[in-house]
């Protein structure tokens, strides 16, 4: 429960509101390592702390990478963060993306405004050499063109993997689709038995895109998606994050479609 | 080459509907290339055709005083554009322009408009298509509305801190 001292190494505005931090261990040769779809406990003294998702790559063991949007307290804490400066960190935390059921399957991505970079992590795990997935379709909605997170990045990952984008707002010069970004699922063709689907984003749209998807007869095992809900120990001790049976920080936060449709779908919980 | 019946039959608009009606509707079809950039209709014409998007993306899009065009929506292989032609008094309510070549299906709306007060049936059955169209499309703009990926939702909705930040 006692947090390691990091410094920010870089520091990346995203866009404004939104930065990426590139922290590192105070020691010569840390081996930092996590599961793609994990989480830090970030600790801005005097603040606070609050988990963020990996959105680093998995092969490089010298830094964490995390991508914050400002929004509280303590958010606007680590955005005032410069190269040098410390932060506690604890974690990882979570079970993550299940990288190993994507063997020999169509991997669909669908990633909502801050929600992919939960998902970088297992884009680069899908385009290292070591990846068995036969095909990987990466769908990212955002709200507009200049709230696009990674953009340098989707252009290189454009060569790699088939990258559908669409903003909810076209700003001038924008001209690629525009719409809900579950409006991209309608017209993939998939093989439900050979494919699986990772998504995350606000939940609304994690909905609609579940919808999609079933309409296509993708199998309920084969959908995994991220939550977020109140998270303070991210051991599964404090109970701030029980949905349903589950608690977040621990059973999750990635989870199986599967596992919790049932509680899934209702507003009270 | 495929028979505009078969077009038809492929096209996700027309899926289930029985042979017969698929083969009083390629009556009223042809097959329509168009290039980038090209404008498929113009807000105010009169709506006479609508067509069905085999491949390629369309812009819906609305001219702005002093702003230009502004994209509201796009469209894509097994979309559909335009249902003007069923409604009085027929005129295209947005302008519809190509971002890419365009292959279409282009139904001719009198032609059909004839053949469903002919035929109530397919005109019932052609309804409750578009009727499904409209819903979706309705759901896809109140999504859009709702500004989920935007910074003002999350700073109302999270501002307690301590949440998950990464996933809004």
């Amino acid at each position: 429960m006692i947090p390691d001292i990091f410094y920010v190494q870089r520091r990346i505005e995203e866009y404004p509101g939104t930065f990426t931090l590139h922290i590192k261990k105070k020691e010569a040769h840390p081996r930092l390592s996590f599961q793609p779809g994990q989480f830090n406990m970030l600790y801005a003294f005097g603040a606070g702390e609050v988990p963020i998702s990996m959105s680093g790559s998995v092969y490089n063991t010298s830094v964490y990478i995390h991508t914050i949007r400002t929004l509280g307290q303590v958010t606007q804490a680590l955005e005032q963060l410069r190269e040098g400066d410390q932060l506690g960190v604890r974690g990882p935390f979570g079970k993550g993306w299940p990288v190993g059921k994507t063997a020999g399957k169509t991997v669909l991505l669908i990633a909502g405004g801050l929600g992919l970079a939960p998902l970088r992590p297992l884009v680069y795990s899908l385009l290292d050499k070591n990846s068995a997935a036969t095909d990987v379709r990466l769908f990212y909605g955002a709200k507009s063109q200049p709230e696009m997170l990674y953009s340098v990045e989707l252009k290189h990952w454009e060569q790699q993997l088939t990258l559908q984008t669409s903003v909810d707002m076209a700003t001038p010069g924008w001209q690629s689709n525009v719409g809900a970004v579950t409006h991209l699922l309608t017209a993939t063709k998939i093989d439900p038995e050979n494919s699986i689907a990772f998504i995350c984003g606000p939940e609304i749209m994690m909905r609609f895109a579940i919808q999609e998807l079933i309409k296509k007869n993708l199998p309920r095992a084969s959908i995994y998606l991220s939550m977020e809900r109140n998270m303070k120990c991210a051991i599964g001790h404090c109970g701030h994050c029980q949905w349903g049976p589950a608690f977040i920080c621990k059973d999750g936060p990635v989870f199986c479609y599967q596992e919790i449709y049932p509680w899934f779908h209702r507003q009270e919980v | 080459m495929k028979t505009i019946e078969a077009l038809l039959h492929d096209h996700p608009f027309f899926a289930g509907m029985n042979d017969e009606y698929i083969r009083l509707i390629a009556g009223c079809a042809v097959n329509h290339v168009f290039n980038p950039q090209e404008y498929i209709a113009r807000e105010n014409d009169p709506a006479d055709y609508f067509y069905l998007i085999r491949n390629g993306r369309v812009s819906i899009e609305i001219s702005q005083p002093n702003y230009g065009a502004v994209i509201l929506q796009t469209l894509q292989d097994g979309d559909i554009c335009g249902w003007s032609w069923l409604f009085p008094p027929h005129r295209w309510t947005f302008d519809a322009k190509t971002q890419t070549q365009v292959q279409t299906l282009k139904l001719d709306g009198r032609c059909l408009r004839t053949k469903c007060a002919n035929d109530t049936n397919l005109g019932f059955d052609l309804m409750q298509r578009f009727a499904r169209i409209m819903t979706e499309r309705l759901q896809a703009t109140r999504l859009q509305l709702l500004d989920v990926y935007g910074y003002s939702q999350n700073k109302k909705n999270h501002e307690t801190q301590n949440k998950k930040d990464q996933n809004p």
